[in-house]
């Protein structure tokens, strides 16, 4: 099933028309009101009938993650606020938050390419989706239940958590498909097992997991023990939420939703753009959004595209599975995670030296984030509750700045290494792909 | 009466306190009392040792976050109710004891290491009920 075959089985080369006329119009858009782009094109020279076609998207410059906080928060928007109708938000790098805004017809638009990508995952009206993404500033849990009812699928709301709740209603309603992290959904199947709940009780059958990197033999771990077929979603916030891409039954690769998220991989290093089917860094110019549109922004991802047309009839193009980031951003419980958030707390913190290990694990398929921490010398007490008052402190610092929650392990001053070059400040145990 | 006992962080790791003992050896320093409080990552090593400034700075020259506390030690009878006693003193007169750590070495006394929320008041306490303190110059060589 196809939900749109108009746009996802595109001729090529309509579709490129199709994506350099969005460019064009939408370059002169944010030229006209977003002062950030206006000065950027002006510095470098180009003006609006500079872009003529798809071919002229490599003369823009590049957005990155430090515009977006240089703009915090509403600096990027292109249309005036009373026009917004929703925010999310993920974690930035030093505390405040990336914002995103959606208009109407933004919604309108993430909504249609979550119905694609459900459909994708065999989702239709008869089907019942727990959508156990976390519902709030978060993209995931919202952006599945509007996808999930534009399909006419049955919705259970019921946020991340609770997974006992969880397992009762699996069984209780009968849902068919599970929405949610691929480490929680492995969470979810060892508790049914551990519950004894009979699994030809229930009615699982396919299952939409992103949000976080994930292996191929976490794939097979999850459709074995729950009985479902997986499929891996992808989306990232600045661009919309989950449904950014996502797999097809063939499972290829995630097909990109190119009529609005126009990608491109480039050498992060040098900026250049690479053919397909060469690794480099993702770059998405979400060309129809009208809230917050961005110009080729670098996502950090690294990747490949292959432009083959797929035997679901597709031709969106298709990206593999992230291979890893061209930054230190790390990916716990679907969080963003920065090292430098992590020495920002113990940098305000007088008790604390910014001397850390992050050390990242996986236990009964959550991610763990424990992170060693050390103490400054006058700072020692030889009590115990003062030494675990000063734990709580910086656990509840990192807590509110990081928005997930770390074990902290006071460790003597002097017994993290030190290196003369880049610091080795995160040991990530989980084997991500 | 104010005992210095040396205060020590050690992480949970196989063979750091026997580093530690190594190092007091070498320089010749005895341990007369100690106790560990422990937690799960981490302990607090506390002890009396002869030349507490020096074994201090030994310790810090190889590594080791070191402080010295004040504390009091007081010497009671080694019978039943003996620690009784003491105890009822210090807390009829609002006390709070921080931690304390006892040794009873096979005659009739027994020792107890004390540290209080407020050291003097525990010192005057004691002195106004006539219990023995231990001085300064004898603790080294309990």
């Amino acid at each position: 099933m196809i939900w749109n075959e108009h746009y996802e089985c595109m001729e090529r080369e309509e579709l490129l028309k199709l994506q350099g006329i969005r460019i064009k119009e939408m370059v002169k858009r944010v030229y006209d009101t977003v002062p950030f782009y206006r000065n950027k094109l002006q510095e470098q020279g180009i003006e609006p009938n500079d872009i003529k076609g798809i071919d002229d998207l490599k003369k823009l410059p590049f957005t990155t993650k430090q515009d977006l906080r240089d703009n915090y928060p509403f600096g990027l928007f292109a249309v005036p606020q009373h026009d917004i109708v929703r925010f999310h938000a993920s974690s930035g790098t030093t505390g405040k938050p990336t914002v995103v805004g959606y208009s109407h017809n933004d919604i309108q638009m993430w909504t249609e390419v979550v119905a694609r990508s459900l459909t994708m995952a065999g989702v239709t009206k008869a089907d019942i989706i727990q959508v156990a993404y976390g519902y709030g500033l978060f993209t995931g849990g919202l952006g599945l239940h509007y996808g999930a009812e534009k399909v006419g699928a049955s919705v259970v709301p019921i946020s991340g958590g609770n997974t006992k709740k969880q397992l009762q209603l699996i069984e209780d309603f009968g849902s068919t498909v599970l929405a949610c992290t691929p480490s929680y959904a492995a969470f979810i199947g060892e508790s049914l097992v551990e519950e004894k709940i009979d699994p030809r009780k229930i009615k699982l059958k396919a299952g939409v997991f992103g949000a976080e990197p994930w292996t191929q033999e976490m794939r097979m771990q999850i459709e074995q023990v729950l009985g479902i077929k997986a499929y891996d979603i992808y989306g990232l916030t600045e661009i919309i939420g989950p449904g950014v891409s996502m797999e097809c039954q063939f499972q290829h690769g995630m097909h990109i939703f190119e009529d609005h998220f126009i990608p491109e991989i480039i050498n992060p290093d040098t900026g250049e753009v690479l053919p397909y089917g060469e690794l480099g860094e993702l770059v998405f110019t979400p060309a129809t959004k009208e809230a917050m549109p961005l110009i080729r922004y670098r996502t950090r991802d690294l990747t490949r595209l292959h432009a083959e047309k797929c035997e679901c009839g597709r031709t969106l193009v298709r990206m593999e599975k992230c291979v890893g980031r061209s930054d230190d951003m790390l990916i716990i419980r679907g969080v963003n995670v920065f090292p430098s958030q992590v020495e920002s707390v113990l940098l305000e913190m007088s008790e604390t030296k910014p001397h850390y290990l992050i050390v990242v694990d996986r236990a009964n398929n959550l991610d763990t984030m424990e992170i060693q921490v050390e103490i400054e010398e006058e700072f020692f007490s030889d009590e115990v509750k003062e030494l675990e008052g000063l734990r709580q402190r910086i656990k509840a610092n990192i807590a509110s700045t990081l928005g997930i929650s770390a074990s902290i392990r006071l460790v003597e001053p002097g017994t993290i290494e030190r290196s003369m070059g880049k610091a080795k400040r995160v040991i990530d145990k989980r084997n991500l792909p | 009466m104010i005992i210095k006992q040396l205060s020590v962080f050690l992480e949970n790791k196989t063979g750091r306190l026997t580093e530690l003992t190594g190092i007091l050896a070498d320089n010749d320093i005895n341990i007369s009392a100690f106790s560990i409080a422990d937690t799960a990552d981490y302990g607090i090593l506390r002890m009396i040792v002869g030349r507490p400034e020096l074994a201090a700075q030994v310790l810090k020259n190889n590594g080791f976050t070191v402080k010295i506390t004040d504390v009091v030690g007081m010497i009671i009878p080694h019978r039943p109710g003996g620690l009784h006693k003491a105890l009822q003193i210090i807390s009829d007169n609002n006390v709070a004891i921080e931690y304390m750590y006892a040794f009873a070495s096979g005659d009739c006394k027994a020792t107890v290491v004390i540290r209080a929320d407020s050291l003097h008041k525990i010192i005057d306490v004691l002195q106004e009920h006539k219990m023995e303190l231990l001085k300064e110059g004898d603790v080294y060589q309990v």
